[in-house]
């Protein structure tokens, strides 16, 4: 990966001035490359990873592993049906996958009943959705190359040769 | 009752910085760039199969020179990264790091008396092996002027002197200066001419940012005359597994590997195995964390020039080593004074030579964070 986008993925917040820095590349080609990932969409956006689990109200927050087998259609395959599925706004990510299901959908709502509605009145009675199976997810423990538990403090010296 | 200790011991050069050592370790809350070994933890990988050795039960000696499997590995790896060529069996001994090594060759090749050239600033060892195995240093001076570099010429006048071996480390601990090969070259060039053996430290070779690192042993006629050192801490960040090898001349290492097996033994299983799990699978690691460093020096550099503090850009290593000359203090009141007005703790230049007293040592190997916020404390500390 371009060494630009390596320093965004792992901290979306830091500044044009400092990539320039930690490159030893001009802030102005900095700017511009940037500009033109933005342009071209390779970088979609810039986001935050959170520990939900940490969050006061981490209880009214639910997301779930959704496995979609649905039947594909003529000429366009997946994309259609996909489409209208990763169009609602609870479903946060949306995969093509290979194996015993074709779709793995991330779905986020309230509760697991605001889930459980989704599946049950929108999700499940579709045209092309012939099953699917829904696994709400219990605890987080790594995410985007993130583990999430608070590290321990460094067990190096302070000072050695 | 009153115990004498070895004269050799006691004329060793006492380490002027313990007690600022004494004082870091004993305060909280500090930012440290004065640490010699790498922030990251050893890769997952790594730790993992040191686990299931334990748990296989894995908790032997293994042979004096170390595990043939790994010293097979050893020789594979050096014949595919640098067209080196070894024989497992009779040129490759695995040590209990690299410093373990060098007290090694420095026993095996001197007579009291023998001359061996050392570079300064060095790593604190350096002399301390020499003379603890009967030689006497020449010390060959380098200078921020010209990037912490010896010349041939320097080398030259080193061999006029008459010495039998020339150590070097490069990439440097602790000024992260290293050599391209027409440097290298002239250099070797002077080591025929006077027929001296050569001490090749290149326990950074992995951590060379501008040039592909060039192991001394592989220029043309050198590998009859160099013992190459290498090891697994601070390219696999495994500092604590104390894996270290050296490769050269059947003699040589049949000598080393003598007293090895008297005073050491072996290596650790634990160690050996893990190192073997490295060679194998860490290269992937490795390149995330040299990419890593090379973005801090890059920071670090242009941030200390910034601040005031000349600075150097050096080609390897995790370390720069800016002057202080400006600020008029020595390297021990100036590293004192720091830690205690803004807690941020290095190592004064002074522990590296006592030529190097207007220098400090700053370590890289520290988050990019950590280094912003020092920055900002050591330029508060010198404007005031």
């Amino acid at each position: 990966m371009d060494e630009i986008l390596d320093i965004l993925a792992n901290n979306a917040r830091i500044t044009i001035d400092e990539v320039a820095k930690l490159t030893g590349k001009k802030v102005e080609e900095i700017k511009k490359t940037i500009t033109k990932y933005e342009k071209d969409g390779v970088i979609v956006k810039y986001k935050t990873v959170i520990n939900h689990d940490l969050v006061r109200d981490s209880n009214s927050f639910v997301r779930a592993l959704i496995e979609v087998s649905v039947t594909p259609q003529k000429d366009v395959g997946f994309d259609n049906v996909a489409e209208r599925i990763y169009s609602f706004p609870e479903v946060t990510s949306c995969y093509l996958v290979s194996g015993a299901y074709d779709l793995l959908l991330v779905v986020e709502g309230e509760n697991i009943q605001t889930v459980s509605n989704f599946v049950a009145s929108k999700l499940a009675p579709m045209e092309n959705v012939r099953s699917t199976a829904t696994h709400f997810l219990l605890k987080k423990y790594k995410e985007d190359g993130q583990i999430l538990k608070k590290k321990s403090d460094g067990k190096r010296l302070n000072i050695s040769y | 009752m009153d115990i004498k200790i070895s004269k050799k011991v006691e004329q060793l050069a006492p380490s002027g910085i313990r007690a600022f050592f004494d004082l870091v370790l004993g305060m909280k809350d500090v930012i440290s760039l004065g640490v010699g070994e790498p922030d990251f933890v050893t890769p997952w990988n790594i730790r993992e199969k040191a686990i299931h050795s334990l748990e296989e039960g894995f908790t032997s000696y293994t042979s004096n020179k170390g595990m043939p499997e790994l010293r097979k590995q050893i020789a594979t790896f050096l014949k595919n990264r640098y067209g080196l060529e070894y024989d497992f069996d009779e040129e490759i001994l695995i040590t209990v790091g690299v410093s373990e090594g060098l007290d090694l060759v420095m026993r095996a090749i001197l007579n009291p008396g023998d001359k061996v050239m050392v570079q300064e600033p060095v790593y604190v060892s350096y002399g301390p092996v020499v003379e603890l195995a009967g030689g006497k240093v020449i010390l060959l001076k380098t200078d921020i002027k010209n990037g912490f570099k010896l010349t041939p010429q320097q080398i030259e006048q080193g061999c006029k002197q008459g010495a039998k071996a020339f150590m070097i480390n490069y990439p440097c601990n602790p000024t992260g200066a290293s050599y391209k090969r027409s440097e290298l070259e002239a250099i070797a060039k002077i080591i025929k001419k006077y027929n001296v053996l050569v001490i090749s430290d290149e326990i950074y070779d992995e951590l060379t940012y501008d040039f592909d690192h060039v192991p001394f042993s592989s220029l043309p006629g050198m590998k009859e005359r160099v013992i190459y050192f290498n090891g697994f801490s601070k390219a696999y960040a495994m500092t604590g597994f104390r894996i270290g090898y050296a490769c050269g001349p059947q003699k040589v290492i049949a000598a080393m590997t003598k007293i090895h097996q008297y005073t050491m033994l072996c290596a650790s299983i634990t160690g050996q195995i893990a190192a073997s799990e490295a060679l194998k699978n860490g290269s992937r690691s490795m390149l995330e964390m040299k990419r890593e460093y090379d973005r801090r020096r890059k920071y670090i550099v242009g941030a200390l020039n910034q601040i005031g503090l000349d600075c150097h850009n050096p080609e390897g290593a995790f370390y720069v080593f800016p002057s202080i000359k400006k600020t008029g203090q020595t390297s021990i009141a100036f590293a004192q004074g720091l830690l205690q007005k803004e807690k941020v703790a290095l190592v004064p230049g002074v522990a590296f030579g006592k030529n190097c007293d207007q220098h400090i040592r700053i370590s890289y190997a520290s988050s990019y964070d950590n280094l912003k916020e020092a920055i900002l404390r050591i330029k508060k500390y010198i404007k005031a």
